[in-house]
């Protein structure tokens, strides 16, 4: 096995409010490979945009990482200055943001913020800088790409918007891409077609990619390994085809249940009862006690991991053991 | 965009117009200007001679009509006082009250946007307190004690600036300027700060508010992602969005200082057209008075048009709307 582009270990992000203190990422680890792409599937509000922030080091206030290990290329982030992460960002690890319409700068053009960014990095000329630019916008399926870096952001239309803010993460082909929900605010033809694009580009390049989403149909398509998460931690964890195939955790089990499909047609649609639980008041135990079918008095202790299979673990004390049928 | 600018023209003009007639009739009832200007020692004669000189014998209704003759053929009236063109008089002061609303306007915006920024950024730190504490000063205090206080500490405490007056003066381009020479300069300052004052406050309040609004969006976290120094984020991504606010403001004062430096002028002897309208209003010398009121409509609706033509410039999606209309 080669080295993990990304390795998080035990990577812990609270955020000290005036109501206490909120734990938003719990204990999180997970490896990413070169040309892997690991998706992160939860809830609104089930830590997975802040372990994306938490590993760009760009949490805001009063987020803060409290512990854990960030190793991207085996150098742990929590321990860079700001200097050498403003070096690493955008270089070495790229971001996409969820809603293009407010992820590029509105009274700048394309152009001044894609040759800014090469040539805050990377010591070419204007010229040289634009051409990259150029290269970038065409591969992601930009028509006219010189024309195009003329123009202002709103002169654009979403899926637009959002691939040039994927030629941008592409650009300076960086070793890991942090994907925050990228196609939720498009709508789904414009998301296929972004889906699509960028299992092209990644096929070609082995950087890793974290994909982060609720969606679990997105994930089925593009990911090779899964984490699921839940307040805060990685509930199940597995490959993509035996975690959706056999999801051992009830909650992953719910999720998948509530993708409406052909076989429910006519049936009511299933969901999981209740909601997400405030990180203020979590209390011992397992998380999902409260929403979960399977609970038992067992479940008032934290549970631990319990592996199922080499790499598919889950968190639960009652997993789901039988196949999806 | 030329429709745009006719209907703009045909605006001012009507303004103006009636501008002119208030200020003609309130002049008439505030007071006979012939109880000031005729020496009551001359024989009836010589008296009466004068009145009919002035055109004062006149009912006011003829009066009014020979001033909009005057109007029409570019002639504002010839002041009671001075004896020369009421127009001549003011534009020969107008440069030196130019000159000092360009200083106090850059005064604003040198200080103003930097500590609004920095305010804005830091909301929590010690400095911001300050800046944002005497902004609160600045706006509060009235501005003829402020400039007393200038004065007090600057020329009698501490003598290192010249408490009045305009200092030594060199031609530019056949106009007197003091900035150019190091006692005009000494001169200079005190007066440009005290007519800075309220200025920078506004400017300080206004781009706080715009810095911490924008430095909220995703765009500028955007930035950091993609690596850029916190020099260019701050100076390009956040600047750039806070000044529109800032040169509408700012466009708006700059008739303000022009048209009401008369505090300031008064209190630092400044041989500007404020100080001029305060000696006119004072003698009734009409014609000046309302020559320089019409001056002053045609300087505001020029700087509102160049304000328009700032935005545009600033922000590209005005300038599509603009295109459209």
């Amino acid at each position: 096995m080669t080295a993990p582009v990304l390795s998080v270990r035990n990577l812990v992000t609270e955020f000290d409010t005036r109501a206490g203190t909120l734990r938003a990422v719990n204990n999180v680890s997970f490896d990413v490979q070169p040309g892997e792409v690991l998706g992160i599937v939860g809830e609104s509000g089930s830590g997975k945009t802040i372990t994306g922030f938490s590993i760009m080091q760009l949490l805001d206030q009063p987020g803060k990482v409290k512990s854990g290990e960030i190793l991207l290329n085996g150098k742990d982030l929590n321990k860079e200055d700001s200097r050498e992460l403003r070096k690493l960002r955008g270089d070495r690890i790229a971001m996409i943001f969820q809603d293009p319409m407010m992820t590029l700068n509105p009274v700048l053009r394309i152009d001044t913020q894609m040759i800014e960014t090469i040539q805050a990095h990377r010591n070419v000329s204007k010229a040289e800088a634009r051409q990259i630019a150029e290269d970038a916008l065409a591969q992601v399926g930009i028509p006219s790409p010189a024309e195009r870096l003329k123009t202002y952001p709103h002169e654009m239309s979403g899926g637009m918007r959002q691939r040039v803010v994927i030629a941008i993460a592409l650009m300076l082909e960086p070793d890991l891409i942090i994907a925050d929900e990228p196609t939720t605010a498009l709508d789904v033809t414009i998301q296929s077609q972004i889906l699509y694009e960028m299992q092209r580009l990644l096929s070609d390049r082995n950087m890793g990619l974290i994909w982060i989403t609720h969606d679990l149909t997105v994930v089925a398509g593009l990911a090779h390994k899964v984490a699921v998460m839940y307040a805060g931690r990685i509930v199940e964890y597995g490959s993509v085809n035996e975690l959706l195939d056999a999801p051992a955790h009830p909650y992953t089990r719910g999720l998948i249940d509530s993708i409406p499909s052909n076989a429910s047609h006519g049936k009511r649609l299933t969901q999981i009862p209740g909601m997400t639980p405030s990180l203020l008041n979590l209390g011992d135990g397992c998380p999902f006690r409260p929403r979960c079918s399977k609970a038992t008095d067992a479940c008032a202790v934290d549970p631990d991991e319990h592996t199922l299979s080499e790499g598919h673990w889950v968190r639960c004390h009652n997993p789901v053991l039988e196949a999806k049928g | 965009m030329l429709a745009y600018l006719i209907r703009r023209l045909g605006q001012s003009f009507l303004v103006m117009a009636v501008m002119a007639t208030i200020v003609f009739f309130g002049l008439y009832m505030v007071g006979n200007p012939i109880d000031l200007l005729i020496n009551p020692e001359d024989d009836l004669a010589a008296q009466e001679e004068a009145i009919r000189r002035l055109g004062l014998d006149q009912p006011v209704y003829i009066q009014f009509l020979q001033f909009l003759k005057g109007v029409a053929t570019g002639n504002l009236g010839v002041s009671f006082v001075h004896n020369t063109p009421a127009l001549e008089l003011i534009l020969s002061r107008l440069p030196a009250t130019l000159e000092l609303a360009f200083f106090a306007m850059l005064f604003a915006v040198l200080i103003g946007i930097p500590l609004g920024m920095f305010a804005g950024l830091y909301p929590k730190s010690p400095g911001s307190r300050i800046i944002m504490g005497g902004s609160i000063i600045g706006f509060s205090t009235p501005n003829f004690w402020q400039g007393l206080m200038l004065i007090m500490l600057f020329a009698v405490f501490w003598r290192v600036l010249p408490s009045g007056g305009r200092g030594e003066t060199t031609e530019l381009f056949g106009v007197p300027v003091s900035f150019l020479t190091l006692d005009g300069l000494k001169h200079l300052i005190l007066p440009a700060l005290n007519l800075a004052i309220f200025k920078i406050s506004l400017v300080i309040r206004l781009s706080r508010a715009g810095t911490a609004e924008v430095s909220l969006q995703d765009y500028v976290k955007y930035a950091r992602a993609r690596g850029l120094s916190e020099k260019r984020v701050v100076g390009v991504h956040i600047l750039k969005n806070i000044l529109i606010p800032v040169v509408t403001v700012l466009g708006l004062e700059l008739g303000n200082v022009i048209a009401f430096a008369v505090v300031t002028e008064t209190v630092f002897a400044w041989p500007g057209i404020g100080k001029l309208l305060i000696d006119s209003i004072g003698l009734l010398d009409r014609p000046v008075v309302v020559a320089y009121m019409m001056l002053t409509v045609f300087m505001f609706v020029m700087i509102n048009f160049f304000v328009d033509m700032a935005y545009s410039m600033l922000d590209p999606r005005i300038r599509i709307k603009a295109g459209k209309a």
